[in-house]
């Protein structure tokens, strides 16, 4: 009992600090945090990958919608764009489910990755 | 306007496809195509992200992938920090974010190359399905027992 009660304790000290460091990174930079919340539920709570992801989009839901309130707060938040970017992208999203059935996806990856990079240089030499 | 849609219709395309974050793609194609500030193109990245985490959850959600209660109690957990966070981005200068914004990007590189490395390992799974069949990604073995280390 006691150690069922403790272990459950120490669940909810993890998410509570996975939450924190998500909030944290997901409000210091503008993404969702799922680069954060993803590994660490599968490190620290035994998560497979597949429930890391679809739990850390739903937790994203909170975490994107009170940082941008708070952001709004600032007078930061361009609700335009932000509906510009944000309804197509759900298409996309969509689109993009379907197209991974169909693609090398590794390659993708990869490809994107060089992008990324590329796009990190270019971000700091601005 | 239309430089808006095409961000978030290309954004959406790859974090369907890789399963990578909008914010890391719609960030900086805020700032390069409609030519934000890096404290603005944070900020309405953050507003974007909301629709497609709702879209992904309920068709994750579908699947029966979502535990609601730890996502629930992950969400309600974060607020602090991102308040924290948020704070801290405006108090930081445009220039410093976006350094360090060009490391996170260069973290999630990492994360998406190690992954599609392990994925290639395991079979050759690449293109899986959102289903609820399990994952052949790493680790599920070792991770079968939660907590090991309590």
């Amino acid at each position: 009992m006691q150690a069922v009660a403790e272990s459950r304790a120490g669940r909810t000290r993890r998410l509570a600090l996975i939450g924190t460091l998500a909030g944290l990174f997901s409000g210091l930079f503008g993404v969702g945090g799922g680069s954060v919340i993803v590994p660490l539920l599968i490190l620290w709570l035994g998560y497979e990958e597949r429930t890391a992801t679809a739990t850390s989009l739903a937790a994203i839901i909170f975490v994107a919608a009170f940082a941008a309130a708070t952001q709004g707060l600032y007078g930061n938040v361009d609700v335009r764009d932000a509906a510009a970017v944000g309804v197509p992208a759900v298409a996309g999203v969509l689109g993009g489910a379907w197209l991974a059935q169909r693609l090398p996806r590794r390659a993708i990856a990869l490809l994107f990755a060089v992008v990324l990079l590329a796009s990190a240089v270019e971000l700091v030499l601005r | 306007m239309t430089g808006a849609i095409l961000i978030g219709l290309a954004g959406g395309v790859i974090a369907g496809l890789l399963g990578v974050g909008g914010g890391v793609l719609f960030v900086p194609g805020l700032v390069f195509f409609l030519g934000l500030d890096q404290h603005h193109a944070e900020a309405t990245s953050l507003l974007a992200i909301v629709p497609v985490a709702i879209a992904g959850t309920l068709r994750h959600d579908s699947y029966g992938n979502v535990r609601r209660d730890d996502a629930l109690l992950l969400g309600l957990l974060s607020l602090a920090g991102a308040a924290s966070g948020v704070a801290l981005a405006n108090v930081l200068s445009g220039q410093i974010l976006r350094d360090g914004f060009a490391a996170l990007m260069v973290l999630v590189a990492f994360q998406l190359v190690r992954r599609s490395l392990a994925v290639d390992e395991h079979g050759g799974a690449a293109g899986r399905e959102p289903a609820p069949a399990p994952a052949a990604a790493g680790g599920d073995t070792a991770n079968a027992s939660p907590s090991p280390r309590e």
